[in-house]
């Protein structure tokens, strides 16, 4: 894999490869020294546009686990505040000697330009780019459906015939983009609920069920309810009157919850508006996978920077062997690791 | 100076000698009079100069970007004679003193005619006209107003600048964008934008504003240019308006005649426009709606910006294209070999109608005897694939960089002054001493 910047461009089989190498991954932070050598000597920048602490830290969190150098270049009161342009900072990025950059930026297409640009020979890895993907949320998303669907079973498997709804701000949401192809890519189906303000035109042609009614989409019994951050902003835009409103209509209030299959995930990418989007209990309870989600992620972004940067220059990243072969290798590493990292952590 | 064409086929197939003498086409047929210049025009279509009704020459300024000349320049290798430059230059030709600018440097530089456009409302901000009287009684006699870039938005206002510019024979060219429903858009609206994560441009922001201002024309019986027509729907309401009566005219750009917002998918800014490229069924329509006349014209909306505005990421790129320099190749590959257009039409919709608009003489007639001897002679055997070489203005932010296109101007000459041959430009210097000669005989003669 040289880039990951969208999960539109995953197939099955790449999906399940990274899920996989993800769950080595994680195997590694149950243990007592948490570090692997893998990306010794390599250097992972994160190059933030737009302010994301939760982001950022889980990839910074990833990276150091994998040992790698990480620096965090935020935009805010840099020199790209004054102006830079993306291609200066690409260049200046490129002269230190950057391995892989995690892009979060508020302009869609900005990690499409950057992987293509020839500025810099570094992989891409999109961290969230304005209101088209957010790769590494879905693929964390998808990882944390899995393992509580199959728990130590999981490798290997994907995600067919899981039924997701995903509520909320659709329109302006990277997370549900990912998500909508990432989840149908892996077998589920997605349906997608909030008002028609909040619907891309042109919804009809992706892959998903839409529904204005959450009420009757939850009475279906979905395995997945996953609920989507409403942004204050967009009651002064017209999308919707009030936050009273939307939370009666679209919000996962107490009732709604109630309401739910025992075994029906709740799921939300945070931040959350509690009270707003989602009641406290839904948070809070046994079916909220909220916490799994963010210790996921670092697992989820441990495998995607090992794939960009294990080394092995196939461009293609196609199909299951490379992909398995990878993952074999995540492992030997992983158990190899132990020792050194013990007299490291001295 | 004389010029001798030889060989030259026109757009109803004919084949003809040209001769030009003192700016003049002087006879027509088999010539065997010797000149002081001969072309060999064996093989090539004999059109008359093309006619932009929109380009952006950025001067004054934006030097950086283009200046009249450089434009000219450019308009002179895709074969025009006569360009309209729009107003939002800055500071804004809303004054008569930088439409006489703009006019003197297109005069000085040669190439071809530069007809200023003024703008509808001071400093294009949409809320007090300008000096439309002053610049229609200029030296610059400015009949195109335009905030082109903005829309005239305001309904009472665009109502008062219909009127008002009827006093002086003038026009409007709206630049048909309902503002609210555009805000922050980046490309049009549909699936695509919704799965790229762009803000989408509707096409009813278009078509929303050109059926009010077609209604508020017949209402004030004014005349009514539409600039840069670009979705299905806007075809639609210029024909009802048409066969009402209404008398609008409507221009279409040579990219919105070839090019689909799937070329948006790459995030390449390189395809960022505005009005934004349209969907595949849109490319159909404009082609249709040119073809049955519905469109009037094509016109360039040529637009140079400096590298830098081009780079980096979608939103934070500018809008625009160059087109100059490709236009005939564009207009010659969408709907001449499509059969839609012949070079007859092409004639009407690039060089008659587009002059007859701006209300520039000369051009009523085409390649006659006693017109001024404006044409350019197209090699449409020719295929090339197009290259920043190939380009004459500032800017190379031209959308078909390493794609065939057919045909090459070889020859353009301006007023009896060669301004293209052999496919080059002529030098500047040489264009505008024989410019300035050719002025002074023409005082003479008078």
């Amino acid at each position: 894999m040289r880039h990951l910047l969208s999960t539109r461009d995953l197939t099955r089989d790449e999906a399940v490869a990274i899920m996989d190498v993800a769950e080595d991954m994680a195997d590694v932070a149950d243990r007592e020294v948490r570090k692997l050598p893998a990306l010794r000597n390599k250097t992972v920048v994160n190059l933030f546009f737009e302010d994301s602490t939760r982001t950022r830290i889980s990839f910074e969190a990833a990276a150091k686990r994998l040992s790698a150098d990480v620096i965090n270049f935020s935009a805010k009161g840099s020199s790209v505040s004054k102006g830079e342009s993306l291609k200066d900072t690409a260049q200046t990025l490129a002269a230190i000697g950057a391995d892989a950059v995690v892009i979060r930026h508020g302009s869609s297409g900005a990690p499409r330009v950057l992987a293509g640009s020839g500025w810099i020979d570094a992989a891409v890895i999109n961290a969230g780019d304005g209101t088209h993907e957010h790769p590494t949320q879905a693929l964390l998303d998808a990882f944390t459906i899995r393992r509580r669907l199959h728990g130590s079973a999981a490798r290997g498997r994907d995600l067919d015939g899981v039924r997701v709804v995903i509520v909320g701000d659709i329109l302006h949401s990277r997370v549900a983009r990912s998500n909508v192809w990432l989840l149908t890519t892996l077998g589920a189906t997605v349906e997608l609920v909030a008002p028609a303000t909040l619907l891309p035109i042109g919804i009809e042609n992706w892959p998903v069920t839409v529904s204005y009614d959450l009420d009757t989409t939850l009475a279906g019994g979905p395995d997945v309810v996953m609920m989507l951050r409403i942004q204050s902003e967009r009651m002064h835009a017209a999308f919707f009157p009030t936050a009273r409103e939307y939370s009666r209509e679209w919000g996962l209030t107490d009732e709604r919850f109630s309401g739910l299959r025992a075994d029906s995930m709740v799921m939300h990418p945070g931040p959350m508006n509690r009270g707003l989007e989602i009641s406290a209990r839904a948070a809070d309870s046994a079916q909220s996978t909220v916490l799994d989600q963010v210790a996921n992620g670092v697992s989820i972004r441990m495998a995607v920077l090992y794939l960009a940067l294990s080394g092995e220059q196939d461009n293609t990243a196609t199909g299951t062997a490379p992909a398995h072969a990878h993952a074999e290798s995540a492992r030997t590493a992983a158990a190899q690791s132990e020792p050194s990292a013990h007299t490291e952590g001295r | 100076m004389t010029i001798l064409v030889t060989g030259a086929t026109l757009a109803d197939g004919s084949s003809t000698d040209i001769l030009v003498r003192d700016g003049v086409i002087a006879e027509l047929g088999r010539i065997t009079q010797r000149a002081d210049r001969v072309i060999d025009a064996s093989g090539l279509i004999a059109l008359p100069g093309l006619v932009d009704l929109h380009t952006h020459l950025r001067e004054p300024g934006s030097e950086q970007s283009e200046t009249v000349l450089s434009g000219s320049r450019a308009a002179a290798i895709g074969g025009f004679t006569a360009v309209f430059a729009m107003a939002n230059t800055s500071p804004v030709a809303d004054t008569a003193g930088v439409v006489e600018q703009v006019m003197s440097l297109g005069d000085a530089a040669g190439y071809v005619t530069v007809r200023p456009i003024g703008a509808v409302t001071v400093g294009l901000e949409g809320k007090q006209l300008s000096e439309i009287g002053a610049m229609a009684h200029s030296r610059a006699k400015v009949r195109v107003f335009s905030d082109d870039g903005q829309c005239v938005s305001d309904a009472l206002l665009m109502r008062r600048a219909l009127e008002y510019v009827s006093t002086f024979g003038g026009v409007i060219a709206q630049h048909a964008q309902e503002p609210r429903l555009t805000e922050g858009a980046q490309m049009n609206e549909g699936t695509l934008s919704g799965e790229l994560g762009l803000a989408g441009w509707p096409a009813v922001a278009e078509e929303a504003i050109i059926a009010r201002d077609v209604l508020l024309a017949q209402h004030v019986g004014a005349r009514l240019h539409i600039c840069h027509l670009s979705t299905a729907g806007a075809v639609d309401v210029v024909r009802w308006a048409k066969a009402r009566g209404i008398d609008v005219t409507a221009e279409v750009t040579p990219h919105h005649l070839l090019l689909t917002e799937q070329l948006v998918s790459g995030y390449d800014s390189r395809f960022k426009v505005n009005p934004p490229l349209r969907r595949d069924e849109d490319v159909q329509a404009v082609r249709a709606g040119l073809a049955d006349g519905t469109i009037d014209i094509v016109a360039t909306d040529h637009a140079p910006h400096p590298v830098e505005a081009k780079e980096g990421e979608w939103e934070a790129a500018a809008n625009g294209m160059v087109g100059l320099e490709s236009a005939l190749s564009v207009v010659h590959a969408a709907v001449v070999d499509s059969g839609q257009l012949d070079w007859n039409d092409v004639a009407r919709v690039f060089s008659r109608t587009p002059a007859a608009i701006g209300r520039l003489a000369g051009y009523e007639h085409g390649i006659a005897v006693g017109s001024p001897a404006s044409f350019t002679l197209y090699d449409p055997a020719a295929s090339r694939v197009f290259d920043t070489t190939m380009l004459r203005g500032k800017g190379i932010n031209s959308p078909y960089l390493s794609t065939t296109l057919p045909g090459r101007v070889i020859a353009t000459v301006h007023r009896g002054v060669a301004t293209v041959l052999d496919g080059e430009l002529i030098a500047a210097e040489t264009v505008a001493a024989e410019t300035v000669a050719a002025a002074a005989a023409g005082a003479h003669r008078g």
